[in-house]
């Protein structure tokens, strides 16, 4: 067979895997992210005949839901990768497989931060300006323009490492290891690379105080060590009770463990913050204040949301922190859903909106989403899902359910007419 | 003291060959696709495409950047109904721009708002000021946190109440181009920090990055009525923006590039604005420097800001 044939075999076969031979829960749930992607394609062309001035954004408060998705996101395309460390240490079974969907987990949360990138350009018509060779990136010195260049090379690794490790899978052939492993290898300091860049994004920007910590990347490092690993347990879980995925029960734990430290580094790092802040005292505290309470007696709209986020935190490390309640699957996952809501409101929202409030010459301008910024948001996490439960689909077909290029043949010749 | 001299302007450089330049042959035959489609289908919009692969300003050679002002020239004059002219005139040599702000003149009439509106086709609605004036408590100094930028007076000055005009700062370590991702924004020869409309993708990481609240976000299409709208524009200046672009202050190129005062220093009914040549050593801005209490919004940030504040009474 030519390599052309194989590979659009290849494409049809997944495809079949990924839309064939569900149970009625995986259509719902897919039925269920299809409105979610068309409602947000409504919002968006809303959007883009208006102007981001659709959003609640404004100079004041000049970014805002959109990045704050983001940088949730590229945590948690760190942190799913980042996996790898501890199930090679500590040699669990099914070694491949986390690693696969660490990848694909990986892959999807990168094309989300890519996608909420270009719903908050003002030109997104101008990509093509920050892409190599075309456009002018202004390197060495802006961020955003390396942010642009590890997360895309982050993108096209896992992609690389990913798809080969399913076609070779999908052909029953061994995959190459000359390839995969330095790649795999590879994409360990690139994790970390991405989520220190982005969190540079932040922390190079010198007018805002609230930014100007010399510990904001290592607490981005820790907080998405907490998010990532919550999802993929989750997965874990439900693919272990839908399908022939096996992990054992101590990797689970071990993972709930390592989420219990990040957290307790997390909420200290976070303590350091707060020290600095309130026993110096200095104006710059106004953000502070602004996060967990409010200025000028003005109560503030977020302080309810970043107390929520902290409380979360702090159970989820109890919860994780305590072997028995960490091994009880019932506590586990409330821990896993606690985390990764503690950490979703800290990046998208502590994180972003009191930087700005109040803004460089002390205006205050009250900033929370917008309709349109929300539903253009759950669109963006629809298509993210959406691509996600295919490819995890088609790879638990093709790893644990024995389906490869042999059955999806065999399969057209039973559908094939008699001759 | 002496107001800012006209000088010579340089030579024009001699006109080279078109030559397309590797990004430019990529982006066409990328989108010359595109192209072809369009022109065998319906309505062809030729327009629409070349605005899509339009170049940087300083990857325009000298024929290409006439042509691109004479296409502009023709779009702006169709769509406000009158002769707008749009220059890109270059920097004057020896000159670098300094300004100054008299703090205890300034009486906070937003007088120089509205003139810079005028001058630099901001757009009326929504409405985008270059100018912000603050009003602060004369009991407390200078302190942003007890700043208002939205106050509201039968008259001014109020009573206790002293008033600080902050607009770009033109930096000479300007933190807006270091952040700008795509290099759309950068610091002229003659210190002005300008900004390509026409490359910006609107990130708003110079809005994050600037101290002094400089630099605005179209956030919709300005709303820029025809009969309002100045016909002497720049290219890096006051012609009409686009949606989904930064702008900011540029000391109104326009006019200081021609031997002029921007349009703040001269509607100032209260002479609190003064403007020229830091290089020049007889000059009204080196007098107020030498001899003034001066000094400059957020030193700590080392921004080194051509802006100075001064106390002149």
């Amino acid at each position: 067979m030519s390599v052309i044939r194989k590979v659009g075999n290849f494409v049809t076969g997944t495809a079949r895997m990924a839309f064939l031979g569900g149970n009625a829960a995986y259509y719902l749930w897919l039925l269920f992210l299809a409105a979610l992607i068309v409602q947000g394609l409504f919002a968006y062309a809303h959007q883009a005949e208006r102007g981001l001035i659709s959003t609640n954004m404004r100079d004041s408060v000049s970014w805002g839901f959109y990045i704050g998705n983001f940088t949730f996101l590229v945590g948690v395309a760190a942190a799913a990768v980042l996996l790898v460390i501890p199930a090679y240490v500590y040699d669990w079974k099914p070694i491949k497989e986390v690693v696969l969907f660490g990848e694909l987990l990986a892959v999807a949360a990168i094309v989300m931060c890519l996608g909420f990138v270009l719903v908050d350009m003002g030109r997104p018509d101008r990509f093509w300006h920050l892409i190599p060779g075309l456009g002018r990136m202004n390197l060495p010195s802006s961020i955003l323009a390396w942010d642009a260049l590890v997360l895309n090379a982050y993108l096209v690794v896992n992609l690389v490492v990913a798809s080969h490790l399913v076609y070779c899978a999908y052909y029953r052939i061994p995959y190459n290891k000359k390839i995969v492993v330095p790649l795999v290898i590879l994409s360990i300091p690139m994790a970390v690379s991405i989520h220190t860049v982005t969190a540079f994004l932040y922390n190079g920007m010198t007018a805002r105080p609230y930014w100007n910590s010399a510990i904001l990347a290592p607490r981005f490092l820790a907080s998405a060590f907490c998010s990532g690993p919550a999802l993929l347990l989750i997965l874990f879980q439900i693919l272990r009770k839908v399908s022939a995925f096996e992990i054992k029960d101590e990797a689970i734990h071990k993972v709930a463990e390592l989420m219990a430290y990040a957290m307790g580094l997390n909420l200290f790092l976070f303590g350091a913050e707060l020290f600095k802040e309130y026993y110096s005292h200095t104006h710059h505290i106004v953000h502070y204040d602004y996060l967990l309470r409010g200025l000028n007696g003005q109560p503030s709209p977020i302080a309810l949301y970043a107390w929520m986020s902290l409380a979360f935190s702090v159970i989820s490390f109890l919860l994780f922190l305590i072997p028995k309640t960490r091994r009880l699957p019932l506590t586990m996952n409330i821990g896993c859903v606690l985390i990764y809501t503690s950490v979703y409101i800290e990046k998208g929202i502590a994180l972003i909106i009191p930087g700005y409030t109040p803004d460089t010459l002390g205006q205050i301008y009250q900033y929370i989403p917008s309709a349109t910024e929300v539903r253009v948001a759950a669109g963006v996490f629809g298509i993210g899902f959406l691509l996600f439960t295919l490819m995890v689909k088609v790879s638990v077909a093709i790893l644990f359910e024995g389906r490869s290029h042999a059955t999806v043949a065999g399969r057209d010749a039973m559908l094939a007419p008699a001759s | 003291m002496r107001s800012l001299p006209v000088l010579p302007m340089p030579a024009p450089e001699p006109p080279t060959a078109a030559r397309y330049s590797r990004r430019e042959v990529v982006v066409m035959g990328l989108f010359a696709l595109a192209a072809t489609a369009a022109e065998s289908g319906c309505a062809v919009d030729k327009r629409a495409l070349d605005a899509f692969v339009q170049q940087h300003f300083r990857d325009l050679s000298p024929e290409e950047l006439k042509q691109r002002l004479a296409q502009m020239e023709k779009r702006y004059t169709e769509e406000y109904g009158k002769n707008v002219r749009v220059s890109a005139t270059p920097p004057i040599p020896g000159v670098l721009y300094g300004y100054a702000l008299d703090l205890s003149r300034c009486i906070g009439c937003r007088k120089c708002v509205y003139a810079c509106v005028d001058e630099n086709n901001q757009s009326r609605d929504p409405q985008t000021h270059w100018i912000t004036v603050l009003e602060m408590d004369k009991e407390h100094g200078v302190d942003l946190l007890r700043a208002n930028a939205f106050y509201d007076h039968e008259t001014v000055p109020a009573p206790g109440k002293f008033y600080m005009p902050v607009q770009c700062q033109q930096c000479d370590n300007p933190p807006c181009v270091k952040v700008c991702p795509v290099e759309a924004t950068w610091r002229e020869p003659d210190g002005i920090v300008v900004i390509d409309y026409d490359w910006c993708i609107g990130c708003r990481c110079c809005v994050t990055a600037c101290p002094y609240g400089a630099r605005h976000f179209n956030w919709t299409k300005p709303g820029l009525p025809a009969d309002q709208v100045n016909p002497n524009t720049e290219y890096l200046g006051n012609r009409p923006r686009p949606r989904g672009v930064v702008e900011k202050c540029t000391f109104c190129i326009q006019r200081v590039r021609n031997g002029r005062y921007p349009a703040c220093v001269e509607i100032c009914p209260v002479g609190a604005r003064k403007f020229g040549n830091l290089l020049d050593p007889e000059g009204e801005i080196r007098y107020i420097i030498e001899n003034k209490r001066v000094f400059i919004l957020k030193e700590e940030l080392n921004t080194q800001p051509k802006f100075f504040y001064y106390y002149g009474l």
